[in-house]
């Protein structure tokens, strides 16, 4: 049942539709068989989505950013999840002001990072190294890590773990064999939502880049910066795809809301 | 518990952080002190960068008209992207939150989805729209009779506003959404079955009680309009800057990297006294919705 009225719904359709509008035409400007950019008025083509293997740049900054994004995302957890622990369960001193400053990249302009990073690994002699963007985005990505690892430790029954200790389980074997299968729901999420931010990211990491470590949102704005073509947006149309799947799968896994509803908070 | 016990689980929370802390000092908070270091380092076409202590950059900000125009444009967009997306991000939010279950998390879906697609893709979409005078956005409007001419998108500040209202709309939607979800929906009926109509429903419940959801997202969209970089970098072009594309510009093209730290570090400093004000402000307003 709805309780909107005519003049709501009418308002609710124009604003569905200029929201996918920009979405929808990238991906049908793709199968255009022309030349030039125009909507596939006489039939459906692949033929843009062919030519993209025959510029092997894009290619390459497509693993660069699947790499990048995996490997960042894993860092990060690396961190995050003990520092997730650690604030979930203790009240020490300093505790608000630690998260304060592990949730700070998300306050802090893309633009800016982007700077501060290429100064700083100019001057460590890492300028453009694959190493550097990899540190840089375990940063940008961290908040986002953080977040979903410590609601899962937050809501997790602590008894389990009471039970595993009464039984003569310590350090290692208890995180392992019961405090990780626990929150791993949160973990994998965390995971999942830091990789599609590293994945996305073109503010700051378009200032580390260099020829060879270029990922794709950086290829493709470099691109376009040029010239706009029915090229890239068979290259968009393909991003968007993956987004899309990865989306359905972050939905089955964790529940999307949830996701979004962290990522909703960036900036405060 | 046993001494040692105590001194463990005092201990532990710092050795469980301590990785992080040290990742987050040593390769966020030195190299942002470095950036602000830099903006007072002199530079010139020839020397490069010499690490002297000099007020020449922010000398500079402070007095070619050129900055001061620029960083008013960039405030300009981010002010109009967030009275956009409140204007039509908060009765969407209201709208959908009246629809029944399936249709509610549908449609929440689409609007919130975008959120997670690549920022260039949207921006391309839009710049595929505008495309000139004879674009879609135009074709629309003038046959459905809004105007006579057409007007320019791309290249423009409208054409900013329009491109970041819809990057940032999600964020709006979200934040309203959250604080209808507070709202208990048995005020509404009251004031319904007291006599009050549609209109002053709307007037007297829902926008007061919705307005700390709508204030705290126009922080987050003005805070990322403001230091927006892909949108206003391919709608604008190379000659309407922001902040972003500037110090960019001077980072990548000038090669000036103290005036670009110098504009980088005066966007933050000003973004950061902007969120953490305004931060203040509303819950103090708003103390008791926050209790």
């Amino acid at each position: 049942m709805s309780r909107n009225g005519p003049l709501a719904l009418i308002f609710h359709t124009i604003f569905v539709i200029v929201m996918v509008a920009p979405i929808l035409v990238v991906c049908l400007v793709a199968f255009t068989p022309e030349g030039f950019l125009s909507l596939p008025t006489n039939g459906f083509s692949l033929r843009w989505f062919r030519t993209i293997a025959n510029y092997p740049e894009f290619i390459h900054a497509f693993w660069v950013s699947l790499g990048l994004g995996a490997l960042s995302s894993f860092v990060a957890l690396l961190f995050a999840v003990p520092a997730a622990l650690a604030i979930a369960r203790y009240r020490f001193r300093g505790r608000d002001a630690l998260a304060a400053l592990f949730l700070s990249p998300l306050m802090i302009p893309h633009v800016v990072l982007g700077i501060a990073f290429l100064r700083f690994f100019t001057s460590a002699g890492l300028g453009g190294s694959f190493a550097a963007l990899i540190i840089a985005h375990v940063i940008i990505v961290f908040p986002f890590a953080l977040r979903l690892t410590l609601a899962a430790a937050t809501g997790m029954d602590r008894t389990v773990e009471m039970a595993a200790v009464s039984l003569g389980a310590g350090g290692w074997t208890l995180f392992r064999r019961v405090t990780l299968p626990l929150i791993l729901p949160g973990v994998i999420s965390g995971w999942a939502l830091a990789f599609i931010q590293s994945f996305d990211d073109l503010t700051m990491t378009v200032f580390l880049a260099a020829p060879g470590t270029e990922t794709l949102p950086v290829r493709m704005f470099l691109y376009i910066q040029d010239n706009i073509d029915p090229l890239v947006t068979s290259v968009s149309a393909c991003v968007i795809a993956i987004t899309m799947t990865a989306l359905i799968l972050l939905d089955r896994f964790y529940g999307l809301d949830r996701v979004l509803a962290g990522k909703g908070d960036a900036g405060r | 518990m046993s001494m040692a016990a105590e001194e463990r689980s005092a201990r532990a929370p710092w050795a469980l952080t301590a990785p992080a802390l040290m990742l987050f000092v040593g390769v966020l908070l030195i190299p942002l002190a470095m950036t602000v270091m830099l903006s007072f380092h002199d530079w010139g076409q020839y020397k490069g960068i010499e690490p002297v202590f000099i007020l020449k950059n922010w000398h500079e900000i402070a007095t070619d008209p050129y900055y001061a125009e620029m960083f008013w444009r960039t405030f300009r967009i981010a002010i109009l992207t967030t009275l956009l997306t409140a204007l039509l991000g908060a009765p969407e939010a209201y709208i959908l939150n009246r629809m029944s279950g399936r249709w509610k998390s549908f449609f929440l879906l689409v609007i919130l989805g975008p959120l997670l697609i690549s920022v260039v893709a949207r921006t391309l979409g839009w710049a595929l729209l505008f495309g000139g005078n004879n674009g879609l956005v135009n074709k629309l409007l003038m046959s459905l009779g809004v105007m006579r001419y057409p007007i320019p998108f791309m290249f423009t500040e409208t054409g900013m506003v329009v491109a970041l209202a819809h990057v940032m709309m999600p964020f709006m939607v979200l934040s309203v959404w959250a604080a209808l979800q507070r709202l208990d929906p048995q005020i509404e009926n009251a004031a319904m079955s007291l006599g009050a109509g549609p209109a002053t429903i709307i007037r007297r419940i829902i926008v007061p009680q919705i307005m700390p959801g709508v204030l705290s997202g126009a922080i987050i969209v003005f805070s990322l309009s403001a230091s927006a970089f892909a949108t206003p970098a391919i709608i604008g072009g190379r000659r309407l800057k922001v902040a972003a594309t500037l110090a960019y510009d001077e980072f990548l093209n000038t090669l000036n990297w103290p005036l670009g730290a110098a504009v980088a570090t005066l966007l933050l400093v000003a973004l950061v006294l902007i969120v953490v004000g305004s931060n203040a402000l509303i819950e103090r307003r708003y103390a008791e919705v926050f209790r």
